[in-house]
Parts: structure tokens; sequence; C-alpha cells
């Protein structure tokens, strides 16, 4: 059995068209108090780019790849991991009124 | 053939969680729960990406034992820091925090181009189309995010101006899109990699320069550019990497975090380009409207005593509030009108604070409900039968002019009309201008009342006031 993991440009474009417009879709309907928890959740979401660094790192064979994947992947693991903690901490803080908790 | 599937399936999986994630998100009863279901995602595609380890090309199976040490060094060092850093920073300091964050994520997508362009392995024009754009992107947001995390931090303070900047930081972006082309059709021969390090140079030196020139006031709409171009990168090295799971959640991201720019530019009344170009403040000092009419103070404790007899009050509140710390000191005086019976809600401008919705996590932080906090679209209509409006630390966002006064740099941005209430009341320092370094009429009309003080010293009286009424 043949696994086939490549793609073409083709279905690349659809990819790319697509997560557009899902991004679009679920930010236009947020109201203007989560901006700030959301554009540091976006943040964090483009963090995955550390799994990207990983690859990068695992597949180099000279000293100057191996130093240039190293900044990749601690740049990208801080990226993530604090993305995440302030995102946490900001919507930790969300709550609401008592009257609307019993509601 | 597994560790594929593996790899496949789990950047799927991660791919759904985030959109789920960032879905819930958008909703504050949802929010807290969107980032976890988020992180799980995050969680699972980095264990899986060890997987790729055991299908690893010839070549760098030498090279496992020290790149595996390498990998796991960088994910201790950055996880440790960022996590430390994330729980450590103060509120107030979220936006630059976050910008930093940003900026990393624009340096792993440029490192991860990087070593894609000097080890020459890719030739085929298009993956290598994809790895230079987001290599251009990735640099620029590195170092755009840098210097705006700089300023907000106020590590600079100087707005860098000069004649002809505008051509000369045109003609770098030319150069290092050029250089870009250039290796780009030179690929595999002898002079890539000094040809590759000249260009990552030059897209450094422009994220700099692209930032330099910009004002404090418009560095939200900045970071989030950044956001979204770093979402862009990444989505771009997604493809040269093959991995659809980068490209999904870097498109997400980037059209996701180009949107939201938008609306905070709109909210400002201005264009991206405006922004970016401007050089906004550095005209705005002249052309102030002839104002009629004269400031009238009031003691803070006859401010308070006229709140507390109202029915309705609405508190519209800016960043002053929160650089005077004062933000737990208002919910107890407002728990104290609520307590008399007073209706109080709160006007959220869209551009409050430092970014937008900041203002929001900064009164979230010192316990007030989600639920009296009212977008200015929804709030703005109500002034009118409001008795009385409460002004802290804000001022370009509730200024008349920006209706009124063509001449006024602001005007055409919506603000909050305050002015309608039955009486204003406005808590300032002094009798300073506004960020945009505008004279603010509001303080001149007839219902309008200042009350002079650090907003937190006004506040212990006005507290103070109310508890003497009690007894």
């Amino acid at each position: 059995m043949m696994f086939e993991t490549s793609m073409t440009f083709v279905i690349a474009l659809y990819i790319f068209m697509l997560a557009a417009f899902t991004g679009y879709e679920v930010i236009s309907r947020v109201p203007s108090i989560l901006h700030t928890p959301l554009m540091s959740g976006s943040n964090f979401v483009h963090g995955i780019v550390v799994v990207g660094a990983l690859y990068s790192l695992f597949n180099a064979v000279t000293i100057t790849e191996e130093a240039i994947g190293f900044c990749g992947v601690l740049l990208g693991a801080g990226n993530a991991a604090g993305g995440y903690v302030v995102t946490a901490r900001m919507l930790a803080m969300f709550k609401a009124s008592d009257k609307n908790k019993k509601a | 053939m597994y560790p594929q599937i593996l790899t496949a399936g789990s950047g799927l999986l991660a791919s759904l969680l985030f959109i789920f994630g960032l879905k819930r998100m958008s909703s504050p009863v949802t929010a807290r729960s969107g980032i976890v279901v988020a992180g799980v995602g995050m969680l699972i595609v980095v264990i899986t990406s060890f997987f790729y380890l055991l299908s690893l090309p010839e070549a760098a199976v030498a090279r496992l034992p020290v790149n595996l040490a390498l990998a796991l060094v960088a994910l201790a060092i950055g996880i440790s820091l960022a996590w430390w850093s994330g729980k450590t920073v103060a509120m107030t300091a979220m936006p630059q925090m976050v910008a930093l964050y940003n900026g990393m994520g624009g340096g792993a997508a440029a490192a991860i181009a990087a070593v894609d362009m000097l080890s020459g392995r890719s030739t085929a024009a298009l993956p290598l189309v994809m790895t230079v754009a987001g290599a251009l992107i990735g640099s620029v947001s590195l170092a755009g995010s840098v210097i705006a995390w700089a300023k907000l931090d106020g590590r600079i303070n100087s707005t860098w101006r000069w004649p002809g900047q505008r051509f000369f930081n045109g003609a770098v972006f030319i150069a290092t899109v050029a250089l870009g082309l250039a290796f780009i059709v030179l690929a595999g021969g002898t002079h890539s990699s000094p040809l590759a390090g000249v260009f990552f140079a030059g897209a450094l030196s422009f994220g700099v320069l692209m930032t330099l020139p910009i004002g404090g006031a418009d560095m939200p709409v900045v970071i989030s550019l950044y956001n979204a171009f770093t979402g862009l990168a990444v989505g771009l090295e997604g493809y040269a990497m093959q991995n659809p799971a980068l490209m999904i959640a870097g498109m997400v991201v980037g059209s996701a975090g180009m949107l939201l720019t938008l609306l905070m530019a709109k909210a400002m009344n201005r264009s991206i380009a405006n922004v970016l170009f401007s050089n906004f403040g550095a005209i705005a000092a002249g052309g102030a409207a002839d104002i009629k009419g004269q400031l009238r103070p009031v003691e803070a404790a006859d401010a308070a005593v006229t709140m507390r007899y109202a029915s309705s009050v609405i508190i519209a509140c800016g960043y002053g509030l929160a650089v005077a710390q004062a933000q737990q000191k208002l919910y107890e005086f407002v728990k104290l009108l609520q307590a008399a019976g007073v209706d109080v809600k709160f006007a959220m401008h869209p551009v409050a604070g430092r970014m937008p919705g900041h203002m929001n996590v900064l009164l979230a932080e010192a316990g007030v409900p989600y639920d009296i906090i009212f977008d200015m679209a929804d709030i703005n209509d109500s002034f009118a039968e409001t008795d009385v409006a409460l002004v802290i630390g804000a001022n370009d966002v509730v200024n008349p002019a920006a209706r009124s006064d063509k001449s006024s740099p602001i005007y055409g941005m919506p603000i909050l009309n305050v002015d309608k209430a039955r009486q204003v009341y406005v808590i300032k320092r002094g009798q300073g201008r506004g960020y945009a370094g505008v004279e603010n009429l509001l303080f001149y009309e007839e219902n309008c009342n200042m009350v002079y003080g650090d907003a937190q010293a006004v506040l212990v009286k006005m507290i103070q006031a109310i508890k003497d009424l009690g007894e």
C-alpha cells in the first residue's frame, strides 16, 4: 500500500482559500471586548511554526543549519508557550455578574 | 509509512482543534475552554512531530543524536522562558508581550526558510518562491514586532522621521525583493549563501525602518498587522514543507489577523496605509479651532454625591485609568453606586486601551463583570437618557470635535457621545491634550465639569464621600 502525502499546487491553493475563509468567519462575529484575547489566541495558533522548525532541525546536516534550526525551535516554542499563557491568563478574568450566573 | 500517517493524522486533528478553539474563543462564555482546546491541539502536533525521526533521510540520520538533543534543549529553554515571562507580565504590558511572542513566531518562520535556502536541497521554482516570500514576511514581522515591543515598553521614545524616509524605505524594500528574486533564479549556484545572507539583512532592516516612524498610538494596529504577517509566513513555509497543518493554521491566522487589523483601523477612522505611512501626530499640533467657554472644575465629593443620587451613570474609561492603576478603586466606587440603586454601565470605545479590548481585560482583572460593559455601538444612543456620564482617563475618544470640526485631525473618528448625557464629569490629571494632541471641545461644554487629580486619588475621595453619606 502506498501512502501519498504530497500535494499539488492547486490543492494547496484550495487549502489556503478555505483556511482564509475560515479565519475570516471565525473573527467576523467576535464582540470587540474579546479582541485582545483573540489576537493573543491567534498569535498562539501560529505557534505551530515550532513543528516546522523541528522538521528543519531534524533534517539539518551542517553546523550552520543546526544553529539556525535551533534558533527556530527556540523562537517557535516561545511563541506557542507564551501565546498560550497570556491568552489563558486574560480569558480567566472574564466573569459574568452574579445575577446572570444564576439565570 | 506509519510515522507518515501519524504525523498527517495529528496535523489534521490539530487543525480541527485550532479552528474549534478559536470559534469558542469568540464568545466570553466559552472563551476559557477555547484556548484549552487549541492548546491540546498544539500539544498533540508537537509530540507527534518527533515520530518524524523514524523516517529521516540518510544524511540526517548520522546527526540524529545531536539534532534531537538540540531540539529538546531549544524546546525546554523556549517554553520555560516564555511561560515564566507570560505568567509574570502585568496586564497593562500585555500588548507589547503579544508583540514579542508574535515576533518570535515570525523569526521561527524565517529560520525555517533560512535552513531551506542555505541547504540548497529544494530547487523547484514554486516551493522556492513560497519559501522566499515567507522568509521576507517572517523577517519583517520579527524585526517590526521587536521595534513595536520596544516602543510600547518605553525603550524607544523618539519617532525617527526624516525627509525622504518613505523613498529610502521603498528602495530598501525593492532591493530586498530583487535579492529574493535573484536567489530564486540562481538557486543552487555558488553564490547562493551570501545572496541569502544579504537578502535576510535587507528584510530585517526593512522591518525596522518601516516600524520606526510609526507613533505609539498606532502601534496596536501595527502589532495586529504583524500578527497576520506571521500567520501568512507560517502558511507559506507550510506549503514549502508540504505540511497542511502549518498551511491551515497559518492561513487562518493570516486572514483573521488581517480582518482584525482592518476592524481596528476602521475604529480609528484610518486606513492601513494611513497608519503605516502618514506620520500621524507630527501634523496634529496646530490648527485647533477657536474655543468658546471655559473649564469648570468641581470637587470630587460633589461629583460623587451627584452620581449617588442619579438614576443612571455611564462610565467611559480609557488607558489613563490603567496608567493610574485605579481600576480596583473604580469598581469599588461602582459597587457603592449599585448598592444605592444606581444603574451603572461601562461604555467601551473600540480602541480604548493600547489595543482593542485591552481595557476590557484590565477591567476584568479588577473584577468588573463583562455584562455591564457595553460596546460603543450598543450604548451610544443611551447617553441622551442618562443622568451622568463619567469620563476617566479617556480624551480623544470622547472629543465632539470628531463630529463637528472638519479641520480637526480626528474628524470623522467614531466617538462615545458622552456630551449628550445630562451631566458630564471628567476626571483628569491636568490640562494636557490627548494622545492625538488635539484640544478637547467636550471640556468646554455647558454640561461638563472637570475633576482634576490623579484618578486613583479622586476615586478614593469619591468613595469616601459616598460612605460619609451612608452614616
